[in-house]
């Protein structure tokens, strides 16, 4: 039973080395972006959050350079060498040295709206097993995204996986909560338990139809429910009917 | 259709500038011993600013390898090995997948009994993975000695996956806490203990099983 076969986690490996490629910006490493504090002073931080003590205090007139971002705090080194991480609140205070102000802003709706690239994770039923699902969705315009996405799913007496493309069409992509229509196409893998007497190992061809809603929560988290339903091509006389109820989170970038 | 047309029109300037160079050329040899005095009407000393702005580095995904123990629920404890990839939601909140392997050992009925084997080799390998959302609960510095302090967080992990394990896969939920500390602003390293749970009939009746695994890792911000 031990079958090299091409299971969820690869696909998820795969996808997410690709979109790293993608989005994980070149950087010009010499070149740093100097702010100018206007405001009394900049606090730095030991860490990136607020739990973290505060070690040292920028003062009005100061430059420090940015260095590095993660999540919403900078990493920012001031002229005398200290380096420290500085919020975001704190640092769209200050100004470039030109002059100009500058603008961070958090994730808003608007780049919510207008988001490209998103992922997430779905936990649910897939016809009486437990499904753990993956996507990574490319949105063309706001209304029309297409998914590429596998799930894992574990029955009581099989177990096995789906993968396959996901075309959904949001029709007022501008509500908070809003809902989305889907239709796709993939692959299903279905294995019975080892425990079992042997049954055949079956692989069909599986198209789908869902429903489902989306909620932005905050900045890029969002979360998702959906259901769909599955017609298994099967190489039997009759097709097979499968119901698929899904909830979980995702976010973009 | 359109670049066709620009190629024309290249074509046609190319052309007629040549014909003005041409008709040119007599001219400008006849006006060469007159003294050059032509100063430009406006002299532009505005400098152009650069506008093209240097990029501030996002750090938000971390990738980690790590190694440790687990203990296989019956199948005594070894050394396990895994890969993990964390992407920073915000500063509390992270997403995280990690992929994890090791080989279970024997039973204890399969110790005492000596040539009892319930597994074929192959078998006994213990693959999983899991999904997991981490929160960053208690965030703060870790001294070492008087004058060092490392940025350090515990943090609590839940999470959903599966496990392949004695030849079938089973969904497996998974949750545990962590400590995270930060070397320098590239490098972390962690201490982790996690729980894997998952319903087998493996050895006849259908039980929950624990899998505890403890481990320490590094990872790398990028």
């Amino acid at each position: 039973m031990t079958v090299t076969r091409l299971k969820p986690l690869h696909l998820l490996l795969i996808t997410a080395a690709v979109f790293l490629h993608f989005v994980t910006p070149v950087q010009a490493r010499d070149a740093h972006y100097v702010v100018e504090i206007v405001e009394a002073f900049l606090e730095l931080h030991s860490g990136p959050g607020r739990g973290y003590p505060r070690f040292h205090i920028a003062e009005r007139g100061e430059r420090v350079e940015v260095l590095s971002r993660r999540t919403d705090w900078f990493r920012v080194r001031t002229k005398q060498g200290v380096e420290g991480w500085a919020s975001r609140a704190q640092l769209s205070q200050t100004v470039r040295p030109s002059g100009e102000p500058v603008t961070i802003a958090p994730p808003s709706r608007l780049d919510y709206l207008d988001r490209r690239i998103e992922g997430g994770v779905l936990l649910g039923d897939f016809g009486g097993a437990d499904a753990l699902s993956a996507y990574v969705a490319w949105h063309a315009t706001r209304n029309l995204s297409l998914e590429l996405g596998g799930a894992d799913l574990n029955g009581r007496f099989s177990s096995g996986w789906w993968a396959g493309l996901n075309l959904v069409h949001q029709p007022w992509p501008e509500w908070r909560v809003s809902p989305f229509l889907a239709l796709g196409t993939g692959v299903i893998r279905i294995e019975p338990r080892a425990t079992l007497v042997d049954v055949e190992d079956r692989t069909d061809q599986v198209g789908h139809a869902g429903l489902g809603l989306r909620m932005h929560v905050t900045r890029n988290f969002m979360l998702r429910a959906e259901y769909r339903r599955y017609v298994v091509f099967t190489s039997r006389d009759e097709n097979e009917d499968v119901n698929e109820w899904k909830a979980g989170f995702g976010f973009f970038f | 259709m359109e670049s066709g047309f620009r190629l024309l029109l290249l074509n046609l300037s190319a052309v007629l500038g040549l014909a003005v160079l041409a008709s040119g050329c007599s001219r400008v040899v006849d006006t060469l011993d007159e003294p050059v005095t032509a100063e430009p009407v406006i002299d532009p000393r505005v400098e152009r600013r650069d506008v093209r702005r240097p990029k501030i580095d996002t750090e938000n995904f971390e990738l980690g390898a790590y190694t440790g123990f687990i203990s296989v629920e019956d199948f005594g404890s070894s050394t396990v090995a895994g890969a993990r990839l964390a992407y920073h939601i915000t500063e509390g909140l992270f997403a995280e997948a990690t992929y994890g392997q090791t080989t279970a050992g024997r039973t204890s009925f399969e110790t005492l009994s000596g040539a009892v084997e319930l597994l074929a080799p192959g078998e006994r390998k213990f693959r999983y993975y899991d999904l997991s959302l981490g929160y960053n609960l208690f965030p703060g510095e870790t001294f070492i000695g008087r004058n060092r302090a490392f940025t350090s967080s515990l943090y609590l992990l839940l999470g959903a996956g599966s496990t392949d394990f004695a030849g079938d896969s089973r969904f497996t939920i998974s949750f545990g806490a962590g400590y995270r500390v930060l070397l320098n602003d590239w490098l972390s390293a962690h201490l982790m203990v996690r729980d894997h749970v998952f319903r087998t009939d493996l050895l006849g009746e259908d039980k929950t099983v624990h899998n505890i695994e403890f481990v320490i890792g590094l990872g790398w911000f990028f």
